[in-house]
């Protein structure tokens, strides 16, 4: 840890201090600090600089924060650890560095976590996203018996082989932060590390929004939109990955990430229907199926692209 | 003679995969250095969460010499294969090679000699194969050179491998090779957190031995028993007594390099929750164990930990680190199972109207109903209460739906049964929620209330027939629903309740509540039928008892009765250790040898019945009249159940016998009378037939 910094700003004062003390770490290995996709997904990995990015032979390395929305684990800001919306950090390098395990104890350290103190474990987790056609090995990092990271080797990214393999790590920032802060409710964080009246809490910026829209998510979001929504984007994303091509080669691909931003949505979509509880067990499957075939198609796409590798 | 030290250094193996693959290494070493004529004296191998090493001792220094001959082409044949035998073998030119002469001509033979190699460069050479095809469940490619193909798949990043070869008194030298970048040395790294500097090894002896004082135990054994004997002595000391359990002692060795054990204890409050659920969410969140007081026999608000390091504080933070994390996982379990309570588990079946069991088998709202109805209809033979049995079926799966066992599979049907209990059911109803599901394996316990009998047999002919009718049978190692193990569940509450009932009435009740119709329905209560004999044959196999017991009986075929199979497959393995039976057994065997040979010989069977007038010899005589008295009380025994006295029958068919095959020539010079006396023979089979086929007894 930086002792140069103000109090308010240490990562174990402020929730905003530990996200800008796991950017300066990361920046620090040569990671381009990016901000957050503008766009609703449900977890890191679908920011199309990891999903995309993992994709061909071009060195990446990166990190930022990516607000991450689950519909259904909204609990109108009752439940003192489950949210509908919130942070994961999201580190990828391309190709993993040898000592990817190393440089995360390093950026524990960072945060204030001290391995000498704590009982630090990489625990197995296969990860596996149906919904993006991707699969990886790793663990699940856990600090005295809580899981504060995911850890993974990306074997394959919307349906295509990593060659070479990204090192994935993800850390959900909310949990961490409770621990290093020691709270034990997510609305009890002090977001900016000050004392009394200047003090915000997460609870301050966030209580209002999760009881907002744990309500929209679970009870009013217009299904029939959505429903209309998801076969738009669809068909958005099978439109552009068409048009994207130079020529009749097909070789070439001009257009994978507004297509693949089309694939984002229908994602996000799905969600929310899935948490308004209008999609049955049956129909859940296929509708994950249709959202990685995009996530495939769109992969497919960039490997065809500049940036993608492609010759 | 020289030792190996093989040790693969990686980031973290997963826990179940450590102590196979430390099996796989052994194995594949030692046989390949057998195959290659260097046997050993022995191996042991060894896993950590981020170590495969292994030892293999008494090591030839050299393979033996190999001579071997070849033999070549013709002499005076064509150019091409000379050539090709020359450079196959190494010979210069023909003068090297012998000229042996056999019936077809005279050919070249090379004799090659070959020099036994140095057992170091047979490693070197071995080695790399093996780590490159190494038998992971699952592996994974990594870093830069996981672009190019080819590169190498472990279960998590390789780094460093060191392989070292010689005799105890010496410097051993290091097997060169690489694998994938990583070279061959001497060096591995101590305990991730407590000594991660590089350590220099020579050979297995000081490998351990540093390993341990730079804090890593290397034998997952003695980490196992240094966790249980910690973790008793530590519950002990303060009056309780620690929930053993195996399967997660082998977890948590695989998890740590140095275990360290520490106590910590939950608020009382989360006592209210069941035991079943607390350990559930304990051990399978937390790998931990819980902890009981020995006056009480119930939990107490314990737990035990295992750290992988000495904390620069004692361990006082991670304690209290792990104490966070299982109050709010307690306290969502606590809460499910408080809100479970407050749902009747009757309310919870309109749900199951949406839940498909299995697209051809329908909801499983159908398959309840199909249940109900099969364990109506078993209850009255099985001693069963039938409004009881048809309540217990109703409720049974019902705690499938419920938050608790949502979160913790494994407490599904124990949930079901605490529910039941606190809405007011029967005892026996509630016990049926939990015990239907059993047998659930060999070691499992059998249930013996006639309700839970009654809904156990329900459930897993339901199943059996259900997935027979739309031809979802077991094959090979494949049997995704779990067949083999209903049908063994089954036999065994059949057998070990001794149950009367006819399987195939049963399962053609079954059959018809069924809305699918197979094609071949008249067929599958039979089918299933002979994969019940099947499983009781495996299922003898692994008592010791005789499988082919099971055939001879079952050869008999229209039996469906499993509990007199059983009892009769028990009273023909009594017998046939008696010498009445082995010898019986003899005559019949030779009985049948006669007939089969001679049957052969003419083409035909003899199996009328002997005329009584050709019958010239006293044994002859005194056979058959043996025969038909046989015949009638083996019956009249078998008909009353009474298999013992059946046997006892048999018995005496063995003097007639054994005297018939001492006095009497079968193949007589009349060809009348010989036809007669295989007559004879071939009604001593059928005699036996009201036991068991005989003819399918191996010896």
């Amino acid at each position: 840890m930086d002792a140069s910094l103000p109090a308010h700003m240490r990562p174990e004062r402020s929730f905003q201090g530990f996200i800008l003390a796991l950017q300066r770490f990361w920046a620090e290995q040569g990671c381009v600090i990016l901000q957050p996709y503008d766009m609703e997904m449900g977890a890191g990995t679908f920011h199309p600089a990891t999903t995309l990015r993992a994709l061909g032979p071009k060195p990446w390395n990166a990190a930022y924060v990516q607000p991450s929305r689950r519909p259904k684990d909204g609990r109108y800001g009752e439940n003192p650890n489950r949210m509908q919306h919130y942070y994961q950090f999201q580190v990828i390098m391309k190709p993993s560095p040898p000592n990817l395990q190393e440089l995360y104890l390093k950026s524990l350290a960072a945060i204030g976590i001290d391995s000498a103190l704590h009982d630090i474990r990489f625990v197995e987790d296969d990860w596996e996203s149906p919904t993006l056609g991707a699969w990886g090995l790793g663990w699940e990092c856990w600090c005295d018996g809580m899981e504060v990271s995911q850890f993974t080797y990306f074997q394959q990214v919307a349906g295509v082989e990593c060659a070479p393999v990204a090192g994935e790590l993800t850390y959900g920032l909310e949990r961490l932060a409770m621990y290093v802060q020691g709270v034990d409710r997510v609305y009890d964080l002090n977001f900016n590390g000050r004392d009394g009246d200047a003090k915000v809490t997460y609870g301050d910026v966030f209580l209002q929004a999760e009881r907002e829209y744990s309500k929209h998510n679970f009870e009013v979001a217009d299904t029939a939109m959505l429903f209309e929504q998801f076969k738009m984007a669809e068909a958005a994303c099978r439109k552009y990955l068409d048009a994207g091509w130079k020529d009749e080669k097909r070789e070439a691909h001009l257009m994978a990430l507004p297509a693949y931003d089309q694939c984002i949505k229908a994602s996000h979509v799905f969600n929310l229907l899935d948490a308004r509880g209008v999609i049955s067990v049956t129909e859940r499957q296929s509708y994950i199926l249709r959202v990685r075939e995009l996530a495939k198609a769109c992969g497919e796409a960039w490997i065809h692209t500049e940036a993608g590798g492609a010759a | 003679m020289p030792d190996l030290l093989l040790e693969l250094f990686s980031e973290e193996i997963p826990a179940r995969m450590q102590a196979k693959a430390a099996d796989d290494l052994r194995r594949l070493v030692t046989e390949k250095l057998v195959a290659e004529g260097l046997v050993y004296e022995g191996a042991k191998a060894f896993a950590t969460p981020r170590r495969l090493a292994l030892t293999v001792h008494g090591i030839p220094a050299r393979q033996p010499d190999l001579k071997t001959e070849r033999r070549g082409p013709k002499v005076g044949g064509p150019d091409a294969a000379v050539q090709g035998f020359l450079k196959a073998t190494g010979l210069k030119s023909l003068d090297e090679a012998k000229i042996q002469r056999d019936a077809k001509g005279d050919f070249y033979i090379a004799l090659i000699e070959k020099a036994g190699r140095d057992a170091i460069d047979v490693l070197a050479e071995i080695l790399p194969v093996i780590i490159r095809t190494f038998p992971w469940p699952k592996s994974m490619r990594w870093g830069a050179r996981s672009g190019k193909p080819g590169s190498l798949s472990w279960v998590r990043p390789l780094h460093a491998i060191i392989a070292t070869f010689g005799p105890e008194t010496e410097e051993p030298d290091v097997v060169k090779f690489s694998v994938d970048g990583i070279e061959t040395g001497q060096t591995t790294y101590g305990h991730r957190f407590m000594a991660p500097g590089a350590i220099s090894v020579r050979r297995f002896e000081d490998y351990e031995a540093k390993l341990k004082a730079a804090k890593v135990i290397l034998d997952p054994q003695a980490r196992k028993d240094i966790i249980f004997a910690d973790a008793k002595e530590l519950t002990f000391a303060q009056g309780f007594e620690l929930v053993e359990d195996q399967v997660l002692l082998d977890e948590v060795s695989g998890l740590v390099e140095w275990p360290v054990v520490m106590m910590g204890s939950f608020e009382e409050e989360y006592l209210a929750i069941p035991d079943e659920v607390i350990r559930a969410t304990i051990r399978n969140n937390q790998k931990c164990f819980v902890v009981k007081d020995p006056k009480t026999g119930k939990l107490t608000n314990k737990f035990v930990l295992t750290a992988n390091i000495e904390a620069s504080d004692g361990g006082k933070t991670i304690v209290a680190g792990n104490e966070r994390v299982i109050r709010p996982r307690l306290s969502d379990a606590k809460f499910f199972y408080e809100t479970d309570l407050k749902t009747k588990l009757e309310d919870r079946l309109p749900k199951f109207e949406q839940i498909v069991f299995h697209e051809k088998l329908g909801t499983q709202a159908e398959r309840i109903k199909r249940i109900e109805r099969l364990a109506a209809e078993i209850a009255p033979l099985v001693g069963a209460d039938v409004a009881k049995a048809t309540r217990a079926a109703h409720l049974a799966k019902a705690d499938l739906l419920t938050e608790v066992v949502g979160e913790f599979p494994e407490v599904q049907g124990l949930m079901g049964r605490y529910y039941a209990l606190a809405q007011g059911e029967d005892v026996s109803v509630a016990a049926a929620c939990e015990e239907h599901y059993k047998p659930q394996g060999p070691a499992d316990r059998v249930p013996t209330d006639p309700v839970s009998v009654a809904v156990a047999l329900a459930d897993k002919i339901d199943t059996l027939v259900g997935f027979w009718a739309i031809d979802e049978k077991p094959t090979g190692s494949k049997d995704p629903y779990a067949l083999r193990r209903a049908a063994l569940g089954v036999i065994r509450l059949i057998a070990e309740n001794a149950l009367r009932l006819s399987l195939m009435k049963v399962a053609a009740s079954a059959l018809g509540g069924m809305s699918v119709k197979p094609a071949d329905a008249q067929k599958l209560p039979n089918d299933l039928l002979a994969f019940f004999a099947d499983r009781l044959k495996v299922q003898l196999r692994e008592q010791g008892a005789r499988h082919d017991l099971v055939d001879a009986v079952f050869a008999l075929g229209g039996q469906d009765d499993l509990l007199m199979i059983v009892r009769c497959v028990e009273a023909l393995g009594k017998f046939l250790e008696t010498d009445d039976g082995k010898n019986l057994l003899a005559g019949i065997k030779r009985a049948s040898n006669i007939l089969g040979i001679e049957e052969k010989k003419d083409k035909r069977a003899f199996d009328g019945v002997p005329d009584t007038a050709l019958y010239s010899l006293g044994e002859e005589k005194a056979l058959a009249k043996a025969i038909g008295e046989v015949k009638a009380e083996a019956s009249a025994a078998v008909a009353k159940e009474d298999f013992a006295a059946a046997m006892s029958a048999m018995a005496k068919l063995r003097p007639p016998v054994d005297a018939f095959f001492e006095k009497v020539r079968v193949n007589d010079d009349d060809a009348k009378v010989r036809e007669n006396r295989l007559k004879l023979l071939n009604e001593i089979r059928s005699a036996t037939r009201a036991v068991a086929d005989f003819s399918k007894i191996q010896d």
